[in-house]
């Protein structure tokens, strides 16, 4: 813009276009943000899933207040109807984690309830709004409490029924819940399948643990868990149900209550608290859960660890019932519970199970177990910020013993360990419940994230021993509960924490989901041999990994012997590692716009380009024209607006000729050569350079040399710089070019190594000049040359420009000024509001100098005086004088003859028509 | 200044043949050559400027952590934790800092600059005389951009690796989540970040180029790049969004950092080339589609 400005020509038009080219560029942009907003509009629409409404209704059933007791507590419930089903459908029965309620269950409820499922959900006794005290999963109190809400389901008008008072019904839940789910499969016949999730086989065995197999006569209390469950029942909390605040038991039965103090303050189990978390346990049932059981347990869960869900897998299919296993990412530790496959794997088990119409679905003999699905986590994902899991699956679900076993060697002297007084300070392998305490996801996230980041799990030196191997020599993938054989001696009751960490080659090392395998061995002051059954976990061991094991005095999770002892721990075997290699990681592949994406798009763009083609500007050449410099033709400009740029323009011109393309500003000069270099496309008519139909890129181009609208140079670049890669973007020959001359045109001495950023308008000008000029082209076409030129140089100039016309070249120069046309050129074309006005030879043009202005005071003396003279045309009178038209007469001789005859005679000056019409025209506009 | 005319030659070889279909030696397929178009960016002061900050850049960090001393570990782990551990580790921090802005703000100037400036200097208009076709024109402009970006994309590494070499010594690769990658490994992850590195920014040039065909104005096809990027980064903050951020320009632009981990991931940043390419094939059509129809008035 400011080159233009510079030449102070206004070209309203072409501001006009530009002003609509850059409104363009913005619509352009605007539309592009408006499509993407659209899109993603949409994609919220799409997205959200609650778009059906399912129909709940709050009610309470009363159910008797315990076994044999006249009293009714009620419970409180809600009943989801699946949308838009007519006629009856299967029920499903949703029960709660330990210190929830119903509402917790309300997303799984409805998702379920989608799917064509009345769901009922509850709050179990102690919890939410239902009255009655926690008993722990009892079978006379939350189970009785199930089966009448069975009765309930039964007797209403959607549910589908198998017999009287018989519905088709699922159970599912999670922990407390899913223990609910087994429990009741167990007690009431009329139960079709279950899906229990992180929950327990004996709660005896979860809470008192014993890897060395002494079962929880011999367990070890796991203290921070059953004091974080114990505190969640008793705490005061709002909405919930009143808590004894007298006896401290809050919510808990007295009965349980009691029991957990004893333990708590011993550390030790009690056969009354064994009998008690028995019955509330599968384990006690084993024989009788005989219903498809899908077993969903978290990975990340020291309290309820996969072996508890392994042993309800194994009692259920010696049942003869189906049972599928499914490791996920979560558990009671945190992680990420991969809540959206639970409801998809929990809605695709009772489709199976309970959609199918005929009668339920009967165990028969033993069966082995079914399939088995391990999530597995890989790297993290950027883009979500979370670690990415992969599913892994096989047909059939092995057992904790895994399809093969590998042993690896472990290498380690003898070792005391010590336990400390008070059984502090502890050793760590997790904080256990940070996953309840932050609620899903927050720290408990963390904390399953540590096992991966080798993490807060540590052993203190002096109350551990440390056994390890060698480098493995290839990745070995642990699924199941790899175990060990030490030899323990010194003391009679011994209780060691074995934790097994793969150590990479610097050093960091990894305790797998932060489990530990408490052990307690009794009689042992001689030494016993025992085999310990560590964590279950799938874990993969790179190559060059090593494994150690870690046997620990203390453990913050649990309970152990305030006396100080030490003990002495030896290696009596090596480890055996088990694995189930038929689980693999189906390929999920990518989805589908991977790769469509970029097929997509590749059309799209061949798509535009060939609907963008220009139409062929392929005419044949003009054999006849192939002499003529330039031959224009009806060319017409249209500007956007309508406005005719150039209308209709035609003329041609021969070698050899200068020809000036006069007109005033905004006359439609500049569009034409802009179509003669190829910039702009004609809408109409053509140009032809030697016979060649001109368009962009047209390789007659090469012929053209020109310099229109201002110079062009790179700022950075001096001017020899930038003449020689000019001259190198054309492609052609070196010593074609003509610098030299080029050069002495420009005329720039020194300045030439200059930056062109410091030039002058003129000098400038000169160099662009120069750089049309290069290559001394056939037809050389300047657009306002002198502007900006002082009178010597625009001299120089011309005799320049008709030197070049003189070896045979041509040359167009256009120009709003007349004198220079005329004093330069040879031919000329008038120009105006686009149209051609007159094209000829100069002198025919300009004329011969045969009209005279006389300025007189006294016009009619002088017509009298001038009219009759010989070799006078015509004589008229004109403002401030007359106008003569000559026939053959002198000038002076016209003078005399004035000055004679008295006439005052204040000017004399030549009129021509060129100026004349050129006046009309300016006078018009 | 009175000059005379230089003896201008009459009957050159070359001239006049009658009825020539082009000048001696031209061909269009020889116009523009790619070194040329080369030289003509290198000497610009965007180019240099450009290229020097991002060879001082490395500097600067080295500096700012000799100043501040090592990081302190944060409670999630980040690349910035551990970045003064090696050469190699302050390297994948020197890109992590530099890949959301800086990186894209040099793709941008280098592709979006360059048919807009030479619009602005109205060198365009000669270049399209002498004639160089249109398409060649594009094509050489977008290899000589495409270059620089790469150069660009590099140079940063190359340079933090010497800077971190020389301050913080040679060593593996310490990864924010506890293990670390053996150097041989290491190199071999960090070539796949700058390979990624370089796809990853493959829309931005897109855009870019494209902007620069449709505007004079240099600086706003490079704002206009630069606010895209700046705009796709804001909605995808919106996860609200869920997947449908997955299609947005700059969704993956930090999908590298998945092979900075012992278990490398691939899924991010296979998407992510496919977003970007595909957003690239698209604008490149685009601008060559309006490059070849439009009318030149710079």
């Amino acid at each position: 813009m400011s080159l233009r400005t510079a030449f102070g020509r206004p070209f309203a038009a072409v501001r006009t276009r530009l002003t609509t080219r850059r409104s363009r560029v913005v619509a352009g942009v605007l539309a592009l943000v408006v499509v993407v907003i659209a899109v993603l509009g949409v994609g919220v629409a799409v997205g959200d899933d609650t778009a059906t409404p399912v129909r709940a209704t709050e009610q309470r059933v009363d159910v008797a207040a315990g076994p044999g007791d006249p009293a009714r507590i009620g419970i409180d419930t809600t009943l989801f109807v699946p949308p838009g089903v007519r006629g009856r459908a299967p029920a499903v029965l949703l029960a709660h984690g330990f210190g929830g309620s119903k509402a917790e269950l309300r997303r799984d409820a409805e998702a379920l309830a989608r799917s064509g499922y009345v769901v009922l959900t509850y709050s179990a006794r102690g919890f939410g709004g239902s009255a009655g005290q926690i008993m722990l999963d009892q079978p006379d109190y939350e189970v009785a409490d199930a089966r009448a809400l069975i009765d309930w389901l039964a007797a209403r008008p959607e549910v589908r029924l198998d017999g009287p008072g018989d519905p088709r019904v699922g159970v599912a839940g999670a922990s407390y819940g899913g223990a609910l789910s087994l429990l009741t499969a167990a007690y009431d016949p009329r139960v079709d399948a279950i899906a229990p999730q992180i929950t327990w086989h004996d709660l005896a065995d979860a809470l008192l643990p014993n890897a060395a197999g002494g079962g929880p006569a011999e367990g070890v209390f796991k203290k921070m868990w059953a004091g974080l469950f114990f505190s969640s029942g008793t705490s005061p909390s709002a909405g919930l149900a009143p808590i004894d605040t007298k006896t401290g038991c809050g919510r808990f039965d007295d009965r349980v209550c009691t029991i957990y103090r004893e333990v708590a303050v011993s550390g030790k189990s009690t056969p009354q608290a064994v009998d008690l978390l028995r019955r509330a346990s599968p384990v006690s049932v084993a024989d009788r859960i005989a219903v498809p059981t899908l077993l969903i347990q978290g990975q990340n869960d020291s309290l309820f660890p996969l072996d508890q869900a392994d042993r309800n897998a194994a009692a259920i299919a010696r049942n003869g019932a189906p049972v599928e296993m499914v490791w996920t990412a979560g558990g009671h530790d945190g992680g990420r519970p991969q809540s959206a496959m639970v409801r998809d794997r929990t809605t695709a088990w009772f489709d199976r199970w309970l959609k199918p119409s005929g009668p339920a679905p009967k165990a028969g003999a033993p069966t082995a177990a079914g399939s088995f699905r391990v999530t597995r986590s890989g790297g993290v994902d950027s883009a979500t910020r979370e670690q990415r899991l992969r599913i892994a699956d096989t047909d059939h679900y092995p057992g904790l013993g895994g399809t093969r076993q590998r042993e690896v060697a472990l290498a380690g002297p003898e070792q005391t360990v010590a336990n400390p007084p008070g059984g502090a300070p502890t050793s760590v392998s997790g904080l256990p419940g940070l996953g309840l305490l932050a609620g899903s996801g927050g720290l408990g996230a963390l904390a399953a994230g540590a096992g991966d980041l080798g993490g807060i799990a540590f052993d203190l030196p002096g109350q551990s021993a440390f056994f390890q191997s060698d480098r493995v020599d290839r990745n070995v993938r642990i699924t199941g509960s790899p175990t060990a054989r030490v030899r323990v001696s010194g003391a009679d009751d011994i209780v060691l924490f074995a934790k097994l960490y793969d150590i990479a080659p610097g050093g960091a090392s990894v305790l797998p989901h932060q489990l530990a395998a408490p052990v307690r061995v009794s009689g042992a002051q001689g030494g016993r041999d025992v085999e310990i059954r560590l964590p279950a976990v799938d874990h993969e061991v790179d190559s060059g990994h090593r494994l150690r094991l870690v046997l620990t005095a203390t453990d913050l999770g649990f309970a152990s012997p305030n006396t100080p002892t030490s003990y002495r721990v030896a290696l009596a075997g090596p480890l055996t590692l088990p694995s189930v290699p038929r689980l693999h990681v189906a390929s999920t592949g990518y989805a589908w716009w991977t790769w469509g994406l970029p097929l997509i798009a590749v059309a799209v763009a061949l798509a535009l380009l060939l609907t963008g083609r220009r139409r062929a500007a392929a005419a044949a050449p003009d054999p006849d024209l192939t002499d003529v410099p330039l031959q224009i033709r009806g060319l017409t400009k249209r500007y956007k607006g309508g406005k005719l740029a150039v209308d209709d323009l035609s003329f041609g011109v021969e070698a050899g000729q200068v020809l000036g393309l006069l007109g005033p500003n905004g006359a439609g000069k500049t569009t034409t050569l802009r179509m003669l270099m190829g910039l702009i496309l004609p809408d109409g008519g053509e140009i032809r350079i030697f016979g060649r139909v001109v368009g962009p890129g047209a390789p007659v181009l090469s012929r053209l040399g020109s310099f229109v609208e201002g110079p062009g140079f790179l700022p950075h670049l001096s001017g020899r710089e930038n003449l020689s890669l000019y001259w190198r973007a054309t492609g052609r020959p070196h010593e074609d070019a003509h610098f030299d001359e080029a050069l002495e045109i420009a005329g720039l001495g020194e300045a030439l190594d200059r930056n062109v950023r410091t030039y002058s308008q003129g000098m400038r000008q000169r160099l662009a000049i120069a750089q049309a000029m290069l290559g001394l082209p056939d037809l050389l076409v300047l657009d306002e040359p002198t502007n900006g030129l002082d009178p010597p140089q625009i001299r120089a100039m011309r005799d320049v420009l008709i030197g070049y016309a003189a070896t045979g070249r041509t040359v167009v120069v256009s120009s709003h000024l007349l004198a220079e046309v005329e004093q330069t050129c040879t031919h000329v074309v008038v120009m105006h509001r686009g149209r051609l006005i007159a094209s000829g030879p100069v002198g025919e043009i300009v004329g011969n100098g045969n009209t005279l202005v006389i300025g007189t005071p006294v016009p009619d003396l002088a017509i009298a005086t001038l009219k009759d003279l010989p070799g006078v045309g015509s004589v008229e009178p004109e403002e401030g004088g007359v106008l003569v038209h000559l026939a053959g007469a002198r000038t002076s001789a016209l003078v005399a003859e004035l000055v004679g005859a008295g006439v005052a005679v204040d000017r004399v000056t030549a009129r021509r028509r060129l100026e004349d019409a050129f006046l009309t025209l300016i006078g018009e506009s | 200044m009175t000059r005379t005319l230089p003896e201008l030659p009459t009957d050159e070889g070359a001239h006049p043949i009658p009825g020539a279909a082009h000048a001696h030696g031209y061909r269009p397929r020889h116009t523009l050559p790619i070194w040329v178009e080369t030289v003509r960016q290198f000497r610009r002061r965007r180019t240099l400027f450009m290229i020097g900050l991002l060879l001082a850049l490395p500097w600067i960090l080295v500096a700012a952590f000799k100043i501040g001393g090592d990081p302190s570990p944060d409670s999630v782990p980040t690349l910035v934790d551990v970045a003064t551990r090696s050469a190699l580790n302050f390297t994948a921090f020197t890109l992590f800092v530099s890949t959301g802005f800086l990186l894209v703000v040099a793709v941008a100037l280098f592709c979006g600059d360059t048919v807009a400036s030479e619009a602005s200097w109205s060198s365009l208009r000669y270049l399209l005389a002498a004639p160089v076709p249109r398409a060649r024109l594009l094509r050489v402009k977008l290899v000589v951009a495409l270059g620089y970006s790469v150069l660009a994309l590099v140079l940063l590494p190359l340079m933090a690796m010497i800077a971190g070499t020389i301050a913080f010594g040679w060593g593996p690769l310490d990864l924010p989540v506890g293990a670390s990658l053996p150097t041989g490994e290491a190199l071999g992850r960090m070539s796949v970040v700058v390979v990624y590195g370089v796809v990853a920014q493959l829309v931005v040039m897109g855009i870019a180029f494209w902007l620069s065909t449709v505007t004079d104005a240099p600086l706003g096809a490079v704002g206009g790049a630069v606010g895209l990027v700046v705009v796709s980064n804001i909605v995808d903050a919106v996860t609200a969004l869920g997947s449908w951020r997955d299609y947005l320009p700059t969704h993956w632009q930090f999908a590298w950092v998945d092979v900075l981990q012992t278990d490398p991931q691939w899924d991010g940043m296979i998407k992510g080339s496919a977003v970007s390419v595909s957003y690239a094939v698209v604008f490149l059509a685009l601008a060559f589609r309006h490059f070849g129809r439009k009318d030149i008035v710079s």
